[in-house]
This record gives structure tokens, C-alpha cells and sequence, in this order.
């Protein structure tokens, strides 16, 4: 590989890089905001919501807990954020390499995000 | 409530500022804390250390990203390994007597904190080249990053992938069959195996160890295993601390940071390999 083809290649690997690292702040920004007003209501409110210090464990639980401003419900739903964002990463890496051209990658990160989607799946069933 | 609440903050601060230095995700650290002192089961303690993971991870790639140290097609390329290894370590779990791989992944460990150890004897910490590798170069995993410390640029090449791939499966059935220690071997296969440097290492250990517990945080999410009043606050301290680790980590020195490894590495090691022949 001659120098030119390398330098390009690594400027183009820093733009995947920071347009990844933006969206992934975005995404913590996000699932953090959520968390902490769940805090901040858990302890002005001094209960969770539920009897007996229970939480939701199902979407139906927390969609049905956030309607009603359950802390707990809403803290769930920022843990659940939280858990998308190393896959928001992978989604956006396999978009960032496919707008830089390069396929290969483009085909590894496909594989990789696949794989996890199995789990996701194995996750659920279980 | 709101006093568990900051210590619980405190604790996740200090979690994620360790973790996102060594690129380890602090279960290790976090499981005894949460046990041991504050008196969580340990069901929780693994739904929290889970999550604590994916906080230190994703709290301190933002950083790693922007500084550009960290290696994404490394990261990529070797994440294929680490969720297929997580998932036959899910696909395992009843079939295989975990004693054997606490025993195997331990004696692994103190295998590689040896190697560390020599290296730290011999001096030789960023500017081994590693021979020109084939698959290296196919992969396009060679790469540079701006050392602060050094005051320039350090290119680094990368060797053993076959080897590197093996190592992250394991690493993979680790997270996925006992729960912990996958940030230690990730570190392990790009420090000892593939001859990266200490810092791409460690900080593309964090990218990938938040993809690696993704796959299995969903089954302790639907279980129940994971508090929200555990979980919440932990996650907030961590993300705050990782941000905090990640920039201080800049301005260490490789060395100073393969110091602080060792005796963790040790740890962890002797910790798994005394949990197999109990």
C-alpha cells in the first residue's frame, strides 16, 4: 500500500469515528436524562410505585407504569436505552462504513449486528 | 433512600474511572463491593454488574472515539469471535462443568500477567513492530494513534489474528457462560497476542466489551435481575467516572497503566482459577 492510499484511509477511518462517537453521546444523553429524572421522582416521591418494592420487567408493565409516572417504570425504561447503545453503535458503524466505501466492513459489521440480533432473540425465548 | 442512592453513585464513579482506563468493565470489582458491603444477592449484583459494563463502555468510547486511539476495525473484526463465543457460551450453559473453564480462563490470566510483567522488566512498551502480517494487512487492521504522553504519533501493526480470534472467542464464552472477566481477555488477545499497543488495547476493549454484554443483558433485563434501584444510579456514577478515566488516560503513560493492570490481572486470575478447584 503506498503512503497516499494510507493517509486517506486513516482520515477517512476519523470521520467514521466521530460521526460514531456523536450519535453514541446522543444516545447516552439520552438514556442518562431518562434514568435521572426516574431518580429524581423515586426520591421526591419516596416509593418506587409498586407494592412491595416490585418493577416492571416487560414492556407492557413500564409502557402501562410511564403512562402513570411510576419511578421505577421509568427508571427501567432508561436501563433498557442504556442497553441499545452498543448497538446503536454497531448500526451506525455499518452505515459510516458503508458511506466511506468500504465493503469488507461493511460485511463484518453486518455479521456482527446479525449475531446479536440472535441473541437478542435467544435473550427473549429464554 | 436518597443516601444509597449517592453512595451508590460514588461507588459507580469510582467503577467506571478504573474500568475505563484498564478496558476492564469492573464486575470484578463491583460484584464484591455490592455483595460483600452492601449487602446485595448476588443475582442483583450480576443484573447491576452487567449494566455497569455497558455504562463504563459506552461512557468512555465517546471519548475514545473522539481521541481516536481506539482501533474500530480491530473492534469489528474481532467482535464476529467475542458474540459468537457469547452465544455459544448461552447455548452451553448446563452442558459444559464450569469448573473446567474457570480453571482453564484463570491459568490463562496468570499467563498473561507473567507476559506483562516481562514486559515491564524489559522496558519494551510501545515500539515492538510486529512483523508484517498478511491477514493484518487484509483486514486493513494496522493503524496509529497520537500518544500525549510521547508527544507524537505512534503506527502500530498488528500480527497472530488466528490467534487474537481464538483468545476473543474464549473471551466471549467467559462472558456469556460465567459472566465475567471478557474485558481482561479482550485486553489479553490485542496486548499479549497481537502485539498492539497498551492504549488502542484498552480502549478498544471498552468499544467492544459494551457490544459483548448487549447480547446477554437482555435475558437478566426480562428475568428481573436487574434493580433499578441498583442498577440506576450505579449506571449514572459510571458514566460520569468512565468519562472522567477516559481523559485522564490520555496523559498516562503506557507503563503506568500496565502497572496498574498487573496485580488486577493477577487477581482475577487467581480468583477464577481457586472458583474451578473449590
Amino acid at each position: 500500500m503506498d503512503k497516499n492510499t494510507k493517509e486517506q484511509m486513516n482520515e477517512e477511518m476519523a470521520d467514521v469515528q466521530l460521526i460514531i462517537g456523536k450519535i453514541l453521546r446522543l444516545g447516552v444523553m439520552i438514556s442518562a436524562t431518562v434514568m435521572l429524572v426516574g431518580l429524581i421522582l423515586l426520591i421526591v416521591k419516596g416509593n418506587g410505585g409498586y407494592p412491595n418494592n416490585a418493577f416492571p420487567t416487560d414492556f407492557t408493565d413500564i409502557w402501562a407504569g410511564i403512562a402513570t409516572l411510576k419511578p421505577y417504570a421509568i427508571m427501567m425504561l432508561g436501563i433498557f436505552l442504556l442497553i441499545l447503545t452498543p448497538v446503536l453503535r454497531v448500526v451506525v458503524s455499518i452505515y459510516s462504513f458503508y458511506r466511506e466505501g468500504d465493503n469488507l466492513y461493511v460485511v463484518i459489521t453486518t455479521i456482527v449486528l446479525v449475531i446479536l440480533a440472535i441473541s437478542f432473540i435467544f435473550g427473549i425465548l429464554r | 433512600m436518597i443516601n444509597y442512592a449517592l453512595l451508590m453513585i460514588a461507588i459507580g464513579m469510582f467503577a467506571g474511572f478504573a474500568g475505563a482506563i484498564l478496558g476492564l468493565g469492573g464486575g470484578i470489582i463491583l460484584t464484591p463491593i455490592l455483595t460483600l458491603i452492601m449487602g446485595v444477592d448476588i443475582k442483583y449484583a450480576i443484573g447491576a454488574s452487567i449494566i455497569a459494563v455497558i455504562a463504563t463502555s459506552s461512557g468512555a468510547t465517546i471519548a475514545y472515539l473522539r481521541d481516536k486511539v481506539l482501533n474500530l476495525r480491530v473492534a469489528m473484526f474481532l467482535e464476529i469471535a467475542t458474540t459468537l463465543g457469547a452465544l455459544s457460551g448461552a447455548l452451553l450453559t448446563g452442558v459444559i462443568d464450569p469448573k473446567y473453564l474457570y480453571i482453564l480462563f484463570g491459568l490463562l490470566l496468570l499467563f498473561s500477567g507473567y507476559n506483562m510483567i516481562r514486559k515491564l522488566i524489559s522496558h519494551q512498551e510501545v515500539l515492538h513492530l510486529a512483523h508484517p502480517d498478511k491477514l493484518s494487512s487484509k483486514f486493513k487492521l494496522d493503524s496509529n494513534y497520537f500518544d500525549n504522553v510521547e508527544g507524537k504519533t505512534i503506527n502500530y501493526q498488528v500480527e497472530h489474528i488466528p490467534g487474537g480470534l481464538a483468545v476473543m472467542y474464549g473471551a466471549g464464552i467467559a462472558s456469556g457462560l460465567l459472566g465475567i472477566g471478557s474485558g481482561a481477555f479482550k485486553v489479553m488477545a490485542m496486548d499479549t497476542v497481537m502485539k498492539m499497543p497498551l492504549k488502542p488495547s484498552t480502549s478498544t476493549s471498552n468499544l467492544m466489551m459494551g457490544v459483548t454484554a448487549a447480547a446477554s443483558a437482555t435475558v437478566y433485563f426480562f428475568n428481573g435481575s436487574i434493580k433499578p434501584m441498583i442498577a440506576v444510579p450505579l449506571a449514572l456514577g459510571i458514566l460520569v467516572g468512565a468519562r472522567g478515566g477516559s481523559r485522564i488516560m490520555r496523559d498516562m503513560s503506557a507503563r503506568t497503566i500496565r502497572m496498574i493492570f498487573v496485580p488486577i490481572l493477577f487477581y482475577i486470575g487467581i480468583e477464577m482459577f481457586l472458583k474451578g478447584i473449590r
